[in-house]
């Protein structure tokens, strides 16, 4: 950044204007930038252990009992999960095009690309919605409905199958795209607060900072649902 | 401005190079391809993760201490994945009694 900064504590208050604010406990935007970066990429690395708690679960079930998760697995909409896959890399796509607007002061197109990432997560959620659905009129949701269904249990009969680890896919299933829907939730209200926060000129400078340490989360979110689908959608699908 | 302005360019080409490996993912898992889906499916998306993390995350402008906090995180997932799989998959090889 090449132009002269004033400190918040030092001068008059600034009147509103487009220049970033450097806080006293910085030397320069730059360090300061970087602060919030690597701050919030240490939050992702803990969010990285949040998942791999259910990823761990995960691995042990998928070890010790392959057959019975990939005859669960085949229950899922493999069409449905690749169309909300796209769906969320066009919003990263959009996200990302979001950053590079507010990094070159472009207000009228950061407004609109964080409208089109949050709008798409929002489709991202139906088409989630609607697949929960499907395995609740399938009677598949542990705890709540759940029923082995009938050709699996025809097939038990042959096949030495765990009911218990079939049941333990699912719990599985909803827990990580449960858990992932909500990171999602809270990915759509941060994009629509720095919407907001745009659209009313509340930051100096144009948000750059904000806007990308929001879209930092926001793939970060995306990234778990790449290893998602071929987890938990793709493990048997030819039988 | 601090960071580097990616290109509008270069973020759709690593949107439709996403797009091909998700395809390719899909295209994989009707392959008869036996016990190697597993290990395909996560090379395919790992790729997709270093492209997300490289260019859409900007990790490939950043700074080296960036880089050492964000595989720190998959250095950690490793650690707990090795560790968890080390005693379950271990567990068959001895015939102790009452294990």
């Amino acid at each position: 950044m090449e132009t002269v900064t004033t400190h918040r504590a030092s001068g008059p208050p600034a009147a509103p204007s487009d220049e970033p604010i450097l806080e006293v406990q910085f030397d320069d935007l730059e360090q300061q930038h970087e602060a919030s970066s690597v701050g919030m990429w240490v939050f992702l690395a803990t969010e990285v252990m949040f998942f791999g708690g259910l990823i761990a679960a995960y691995a042990v079930y998928r070890a010790i009992s392959p057959s019975e998760v990939a005859l669960a697995s085949q229950h899922l909409n493999v069409g449905l999960g690749c169309l909300n896959t796209v769906i969320l890399l066009g919003s990263s796509l959009s996200m990302a095009l979001a950053v590079r607007a507010a990094q070159l002061q472009s207000r009228r197109n950061l407004l609109w690309f964080l409208a089109i990432t949050a709008a798409l997560g929002a489709c991202f959620l139906g088409v989630k919605a609607v697949e929960y659905y499907q395995e609740y009129r399938e009677h598949l949701i542990p705890g709540w409905n759940f029923q082995i269904p009938a050709q699996v249990a025809a097939k038990s009969s042959s096949l030495p199958l765990d009911p218990r680890r079939f049941e333990m896919f699912f719990v599985l299933y909803f827990f990580m795209t449960g858990l992932h829907a909500f990171h999602l939730i809270v990915g759509i209200a941060l994009v629509s607060v720095m919407a907001l926060l745009t659209w009313r000129r509340w930051f100096s400078g144009s948000g750059e900072t904000q806007i990308e340490v929001t879209g930092l989360y926001w793939h970060f979110v995306d990234v778990v649902w790449v290893f998602l689908y071929p987890l938990l959608y793709l493990i048997d699908v030819q039988s | 401005m601090s960071g580097h302005v990616v290109s509008v360019r270069t973020n759709i080409t690593i949107f439709v190079a996403l797009l091909i490996l998700l395809f390719a993912t899909v295209g994989a898992a009707y392959l008869p391809l036996e016990s190697l889906h597993l290990p395909l499916a996560l090379t395919i998306a790992a790729a997709k993760a270093v492209l997300i993390g490289l260019f859409f995350m900007h990790l490939y402008y950043r700074h080296h201490l960036t880089w050492i906090v964000s595989v720190a995180s998959l250095l950690w997932l490793g650690i707990l994945l090795a560790l968890t799989l080390s005693d379950y998959l271990s567990r068959g090889w001895l015939d102790i009694p009452g294990k």
